[in-house]
């Protein structure tokens, strides 16, 4: 698709790798230019599914895209098409569909030359070159560290993201950019967000430290923030609330059995709450609990009563805010993190 | 002009010597695997049993080029040309002739044109107009004995080079003597030399294509197993032209005998300090590596071969940068054909004005073709340019053989173009064939008769190359698969008129669309039948007939009731139980059973059974 | 670090990593620098051949693409360091002009330095001779070279003494305050540095202002309107020591998990049971989260503004993009309101006319005004920048500063660059008959730290489910274990069973473990000796003894309970 036209050379050029010299007249959109695309795209059309009605990638695709912009016509199907196996790779992460790759090997150069880890290759000659992971292995035998490097390449829908898939299309997804919340070395990536949910996370050309590359975490662990495991009110143990068998019972608060090893019921026979259960409660009565038994310790005890973790979670200015809570209220210098493990 | 190399009695003068008594057999690739191997043993063992060993030499030389009369034998004093020689003939060579004196007339070569046996070796009409200059040592000396070579003037030239000459010197010799690259394309060797030697980054490389892929064609091999210093001479010529240190030859894995043969010679030229560092003396270094390839057809071209030699997937890369600039490691880089390389000692020694005084003046030299299909005398011939392709079908080839009608002649390999009946008298050389709408190529050359169906033909390219393409270009991957698709529809009755204009849609594509000449070129063997031969095209779609007989979907066979006797031969032949008669009544042949497999054509004794 | 990862990426020429598993760590840190080792061209035109030597006790990923590889025994880092010294001192490869103009301390150091032949370096770390003495040819021969480290450095009694070390290295080489070079820590967590940065240490303010420096104390008293303590505070496993002997009452857990991450887990959990109330702000209950009196919900990254501030001291924005689920709220909604009630209740009087005694912040942005107030390397980072796409590491002293990428050129922070004279010391406890192996720690690529977050995470779960134990197959052969089976490995401090994954990428006498899995994590058996200075647990080394534990199912990991 490079190639263009250059006066006096030899047939077209291919733009990627021609070096541009003095006096050079370069022809991008030349008629020979323009219909050398046309043929390979119909070349490519002819061993293609026609079926970007259901494609993750639709609408995002770049065979796509110049098909349209070069007005090719869908080829009436004359002759052998690939019926590769949907999805064959057990890996979690990387979603296969060889019927739509079309062997533009950005991504055999992206795992080579970007992540350097020579996972893609192709194998065979002539129509039945196809891309291959190692020697025809599931990928993971192959070197793959999961970095989806291949998938942020791929320009169709050969190589998609499995977590996302049926999830949401690119036209459907708003894009949020924010920055990795594992380690330091400060990835950013674009949030994928369809109501409300994060689908998918994609890379960011313009990232300032990765561009578009991200590891297994960055790019595949995000789901963690929609675990049916998050905490969604407070919890506070019943010997520090008032009234906590009736507000329970009248549904204002909530028993909760939380997975740890007890060695009593959290209800006793005659109904009693032990002291040690976890209640969830609202925020005022929380707030109100910690406020009270830290005024109270610090009137006893000063602030040396108090030690404070802070988070290499958190943000700047959440551990700037931890930093003076816990100087200037709490009125100690007890405050530390876990920079050291 | 003759040196003296600094180890004169390596040379074995006995190479040179008409009388010395000598069995030469040929243990080039054809004549091995017929056993030749076996021969060469066994007429040790015979002249054993006679205590002859010390007296004659049984010699194993490469090929004689007659591959289809193999194994060749050779005997001197007087040149007696044995063929198709088995084992147990030695027993006879060696007591009649070598002990009694007398040809053995049942091994000498008969010649089906003229009825004649021919005893002597340059007396076959096969070498009659053949000018052997780059294969003048294959079939004299032994390959694997350097002395032999060196008694051929071998590494004079090198000799010359390193102490007499300069790069520039050198570089300037092989232009004036007008050699063009016989991989094909035919671009001047000395220009390309030239550049290689301008890029000043080191460090540079020479490397040697003998990547043969062309279907039935095996120059390169027969120079590579009958004369392998030549070519390492040439290479060493070249490094030393261009600045160069190292060398590789990229020869394919299916040609063990060659690389054998190379080791062996680089191994020799190691220890005479003709090969490593300070060669010969000088403060030239140059070393070569073999690189084997796997045998993929589109490594022969320089920039896949290159990938290939780096350890990646041989898939072509793009030109510019041409290798001179930036090749292998993407450093500067000459690639040149292995007849190349072995043609400059030659002229360095001779001389350039020696070798432009053959052939042409736009082709100066010799070229080297193997010699297939339809022909009387197939083999390895090597003729001079200019020469006609009917002397070469005709003269060299001794003609089409049962008497049928010449057809095409296929040039160039599967990239090639096929050429008429008209184009007979055209001189060989690299721009007739071009102007001509062929191509010289790196030297197949495949002679079709009027039984040739050359939809067939274009067709047998055609998936050649669809098997050949090496993925990375969709016109190419995909285009010639689609090709082969048109041409199978026309083949077997299905073609459409439409067919005929994708077929040229898609020769434009590949042409324009094909990083390399294999895409670029795959449609020609299509495009030039289509040319010549649209009629049969035309016949095959709109009459759904194969005026070649050769189209299994659209022939019918048919019994000629007045030529059958009623032998019951083809109907207890035919698998498909088509066939039904009585004894010694006409048969027939019902045309629903018929699967149209031609076993009853074959097996009929009367001629009649006939295609229609 | 002192230097930006592009720039190593783009200008050393030498790459040597000593104490970090990169590729599994800092994946994308990891890439670049194989972009930076292979490929004499590419795509992006920066591949340029750097060589690449890697240090570390085990086989790790990175090693397979080094020039070299030194595989030294753990805790030998100075040994190690002292011996290439040592070869460049003799070599006369060392920079004079840059060791006379910023340098002092020069001639202490190079007389202990003259103690660590290659022989004898060779004899502590294991490490051949041959390979110390190549390994500093290449460094000098390849200039600019950069360091990078991590943990591997630090979590060790004399982890201040290693950084210490290889600072000497590379000023010896004249690598540092230039574009390539360095000493380059590779932090772990994603926002440590700007823990660090805002705040979050004992010692110091925001922007590491010593709270033991009067006019820095007497500077925050009067922007947060409130007298401050002059005293260096707790460190995490002091808080703890403290706990214990109950003098400290109230731990308030922000986002940490001490019960997986701390060494010494069964000390931790005493401690935690002898504190009267905990408070546990995360996004999940965790292990910590079941000695909490009260458990607050917070928000996770993805739903709340604000900074993180990268191992290259890059301030980068958060975006929010969903809403936290349920009630649960931003960590600095949160302490906010504690704030305020606690202010209300009368637990701390603010003088109101101070300009930030207040808590009323309306968005993050606000906050960080306040910060660039109080804090000079930050004075210069606003989010209208960031927002307008400036790239900004700090220190950034004003709002026209472009940032730092490289730290010391010209001059180093504290004037001269001081060379350390340091010895090796070996670690708190060795291999002996009772624990005769060596156990050292650290993570795999598909999971983080505690791994509240990873084993949340589907599909990495699925990808490394359940503990590992790397063993080397000789030492699995004499403890009659097989791969896949499991193992229990035991320390003077207590037990873990785990299955063993037996490998070579330990030698024999070391095993591996990680302390992602909390009812296996190597917390259980580490050290908590700690770094006199930095306070810093040896993670890296502790002798512990295995067996086979196919026999009996895994009967709890306390010991003493």
């Amino acid at each position: 698709m490079c190639v263009v036209s250059v006066e006096k050379a030899r047939g077209l050029q291919t733009a990627c790798t021609t070096p541009v010299a003095e006096g050079m007249i370069v022809e991008t959109e030349s008629e020979a230019a323009c219909e050398t695309r046309q043929f390979v795209l119909e070349m490519l059309l002819t061993d293609h599914p026609n079926d970007c009605m259901t494609c993750e990638v639709n609408g995002d695709c770049k065979l796509q895209d110049l098909v349209y912009d070069y007005g090719v016509e869908w080829p009436e199907p004359n002759g052998r098409r690939h019926v590769y196996p949907i999805d064959p790779d057990p890996n979690p992460f990387v979603f296969i569909d060889l019927n739509k790759c079309i062997l533009c090997s950005r991504c055999v150069r992206a795992c080579e030359e970007i992540q350097n880890r020579d996972v893609w290759s192709f194998a065979f000659r002539g129509f039945e070159t196809k891309l291959v992971a190692g020697t025809d292995q599931p990928m993971l035998d192959a070197r793959c560290e999961s970095c989806g490097q291949c998938v942020a390449y791929c320009p169709v829908g050969a190589l998609y993201d499995k977590m996302s898939v049926g999830l949401g299309r690119p036209n459907q997804v708003e894009k949020v950019r924010t920055t990795c919340s594992y380690c330091g070395v400060g990835c950013n990536f674009d949030l994928n967000v369809r109501n409300g949910e994060i689908v998918r996370v994609t890379s960011a050309e313009d990232a300032p430290v990765n561009g578009m590359a991200l590891c297994v975490k960055g790019r595949y662990g995000y789901d963690y923030v929609h675990h049916r495991d998050r905490l969604t009110r407070p919890l506070v143990r019943a010997k520090w609330l008032p009234d906590v068998e009736e507000r329970v019972t009248e549904g204002e608060w909530t028993l909760v059995e939380v997975a740890e090893k007890r060695a009593e019921p959290t209800v006793s026979g005659n109904g009693a709450i032990a002291g040690d259960a976890f209640i969830e409660t609202d925020w005022g009565t929380a707030l109100d609990v910690v406020a009270g038994k830290f005024a109270k310790e610090k009137q006893a005890q000063g602030g040396d009563a108090f030690s404070v973790f802070a988070s290499a979670k958190c943000t700047n200015e959440e551990n700037y805010l931890f930093s003076k809570f816990t100087r200037q209220v709490l009125g100690t210098n007890s405050i530390d993190h876990c920079a050291r493990l | 002009m003759h040196t003296t190399l600094p180890f004169p009695n390596e040379a074995d003068p006995t190479v040179n010597d008409p009388q010395h008594k000598c069995i030469a057999v040929c243990m080039g690739t054809g004549c091995t695997s017929s056993q030749s191997a076996q021969l060469h043993q066994t007429l040790r063992e015979e002249l054993d049993e006679h205590n002859l060993n010390g007296e004659i030499e049984v010699r194993r030389t490469g090929c004689f080029g007659f591959c289809e009369q193999g194994p060749i034998v050779v005997v001197s004093p007087g040149e007696t040309f044995y063929t198709e020689v088995k084992p147990r003939s030695a027993e006879t060579i060696v007591e009649q002739h070598v002990l009694g004196n007398q040809p053995v007339e049942r091994l000498l070569y008969h010649d089906p044109t003229s009825d004649a046996t021919v005893e002597k070796w340059h007396e076959i009409g096969f070498y009659g107009k053949q000018q052997r200059i780059l294969l003048d040592n294959s079939g004299i000396i032994d390959p694997e004995n350097i002395g032999h070579y060196l008694a051929r003037e071998g590494y004079q030239a090198l000799h010359q080079v390193l102490s007499e000459m300069t790069p520039e010197q050198v570089i300037e010799e092989v232009t004036e003597s007008g050699l063009r690259g016989r991989g094909g394309a035919g671009f001047p060797t000395g220009v390309k030399w030239g550049f290689a030697r301008k890029t000043q980054k080191w460090p540079k490389y020479v490397i040697c294509n003998a990547d043969e892929g062309d279907p039935g064609a095996f120059m390169d091999r027969s120079v590579l197993e009958g004369d392998p210093h030549a070519v390492i001479e040439g290479m060493i010529i070249a490094g030393f032209a261009i600045g160069a240190q190292a060398g590789y030859i990229y020869c394919r894995a299916e040609y063990p005998l060659a690389i054998k043969r190379l080791r062996v010679a680089l191994e020799q030229t190691r220890e005479l300090g003709l090969l490593g560092d300070n060669i010969l003396g000088s403060d030239f270094s140059f070393d070569i590596t073999i690189k084997e390839g796997a045998g993929a057809f589109v490594c022969g071209e320089e920039t896949a071969l290159m990938a290939s030699i780096q350890g990646e997937r041989g898939q072509p890369w793009p030109r510019p940068p041409y290798p001179a600039v930036s090749g292998l490691w993407k450093q500067p880089s000459n690639v040149n054909n292995v007849k190349s390389y072995a043609f400059v000692p030659r002229i360095i020694h001779k001389g350039a004005e020696w070798f432009s005084s053959v052939g042409t003046e736009g082709s100066p030299g010799t070229a080297v073709f193997a010699l297939t299909g339809n022909v009387n005398r197939t083999g390895l011939i090597e003729v001079p340019m200019g020469i006609t392709l009917r002397e070469i079908i005709y003269d060299v080839g001794g003609g089409i053989p049962g008497g049928k009608k010449f057809k095409a002649v296929q040039t160039g390999g599967p990239l090639g173009g096929c050429l008429p009946e008209e184009y007979l008298d055209i001189p060989v050389d690299f721009d007739s064939l071009q102007e001509a709408g062929s191509v010289m190529g790196s030297g197949g050359m495949v002679i079709a008769d009027e039984a040739t169906c050359m939809v067939e033909f274009a067709k047998f390219f055609t998936k050649f190359v669809c098997d050949e393409s090496c993925g990375k270009c969709p016109p190419c991957r995909i285009g010639s698969t689609r090709m082969l698709e048109a041409l199978e529809r026309i083949t077997e009755g299905e073609g459409t008129p439409e067919d005929l204009d994708e077929i040229y849609w898609l020769a434009d594509g590949m042409q324009q669309g094909s990083l390399c000449a294999l895409g670029q070129l795959a449609p020609a063997p299509v495009i030039s039948t289509l040319r010549h031969f649209e009629d049969e095209y035309r016949a095959h779609i709109e009459e759904e007939r194969c005026p070649a007989g050769k189209c299994q979907a659209l022939i019918t066979f048919e019994i000629v009731a007045d030529l059958c006797p009623g032998c019951m031969v083809c109907a207890r032949n035919c698998a498909s139980n088509a066939i039904s008669g009585e004894k010694g009544e006409p048969h027939v042949i019902d045309p629903e059973l018929c699967e149209r497999c031609g076993l009853c054509e074959a097996v009929c004794n009367f001629d009649a059974v006939i295609v229609k | 670090m002192t230097n930006s990862i592009a720039d190593i990426a783009e200008n050393s020429q030498c790459i040597f990593i000593i104490g970090s598993n990169t590729t599994e760590q800092h994946p994308v840190i990891g890439t670049k620098i194989r972009q930076a080792k292979r490929h004499p061209e590419s795509i992006e035109g920066r591949h340029r051949g750097a060589k690449l030597i890697v240090a570390d006790p085990r086989r790790i990923d990175i090693a397979d693409y080094a020039d070299l590889h030194l595989q030294h025994e753990p805790g030998t880092d100075i040994a190690l360091l002292n011996g290439l010294m040592h070869v460049i001192l003799r070599e006369g490869w060392h920079d004079e002009g840059f060791i006379a103009e910023r340098t002092e301390g020069f001639d202490e150091m190079k007389e202990i330095v003259e103690k660590y032949t290659p022989e004898v370096a060779s004899e502590i770390t294991g490490v051949p001779a041959g390979d110390i003495e190549e390994a500093a040819r290449m460094m000098a021969e390849n200039r600019p070279g950069t360091l990078l480290y991590a943990m591997g450095i630090t979590q060790h009694t004399v982890g201040v003494a290693n950084v210490m070390s290889c600072a000497n290295l590379q000023m010896l080489l004249g690598n540092m305050g230039v574009a390539g070079g360095g000493v380059n820590p590779l932090r772990g967590q994603n926002n440590v540095q700007g823990a660090c940065d805002l705040g979050g240490l004992p010692n110091v303010y925001s922007g590491y202002q010593k709270v033991t420096d009067a006019a820095v104390q007497e500077k925050f008293e009067n922007a947060w309107g409130v007298p401050l303590s002059g005293e260096m505070g707790l460190t995490v496993t002091e808080m703890l020591d403290a706990a214990e002997a109950g003098d400290v009452r109230c731990l308030y857990v922000i986002g940490e998990n001490p019960m997986v991450s701390d060494p010494d887990l069964n000390h931790v959990r005493y401690s935690l049971q002898q504190t009267d109330f905990i408070v546990v702000q995360d996004l999940f209950f965790t292990e910590t989260s079941e000695f909490a009196d009260v458990v607050l919900p917070a928000a996770s990254f993805v739903e709340k503004e604000g900074t993180f501030t990268n191992t290259e001291r890059r301030i980068q924005r958060v975006h929010k993009a969903i809403d936290a689920p349920g009630e649960a709220q931003s960590d600095s909604w949160i302490v906010a309101e504690l704030a305020k009630r606690m202010v209300a209740l009368g637990a701390a009087t603010l003088d109101e006319d101070a300009p930030h005694a207040g808590w009323d912040y309306a968005t993050p942005a606000d906050v960080m005004d306040e910060i660039n107030a109080l804090t000079p390397i930050y004075a210069g980072i606003t989010y209208r920048r960031l927002e307008e796409g400036a790239q900004l590491q700090w220190p950034v002293p004003n709002e026209q500063h472009p940032g730092t990428p490289i730290l010391h050129v010209g001059e180093f922070s504290r004037g001269l660059g001081r060379f350390a004279a340091v010895d090796h010391v070996p670690p708190a406890e060795l291999p002996d008959d009772e624990y005769p192996l060596m156990l050292t720690t650290g993570r795999v690529l598909y999971h983080w730290h505690g791994g509240e977050m990873t084993h949340r995470a589907r599909n990495l779960e699925a990808m490394y489910p359940e503990a590992l134990v790397e063993i080397n197959p000789k030492d699995a052969h004499n403890a009659g274990i097989e791969d896949g089976e499991l193992m229990k490995v035991t320390s003077r401090r207590g037990e873990i069973v785990a299955k063993a994954q037996v490998t070579d990428r330990v030698e024999p006498g070391l095993i591996f473990s990680t302390f992602h899995f909390a009812d296996s994590a190597a917390n259980f058996l580490t050290n908590p000796a700690l770094d006199p200075q930095a306070k810093i647990p040896e993670y890296k080394v502790c002798a512990v003894r295995v067996e086979n534990a196919v026999a009996g199912r895994r009967q709890g990991n306390l010991i003493g309970q």
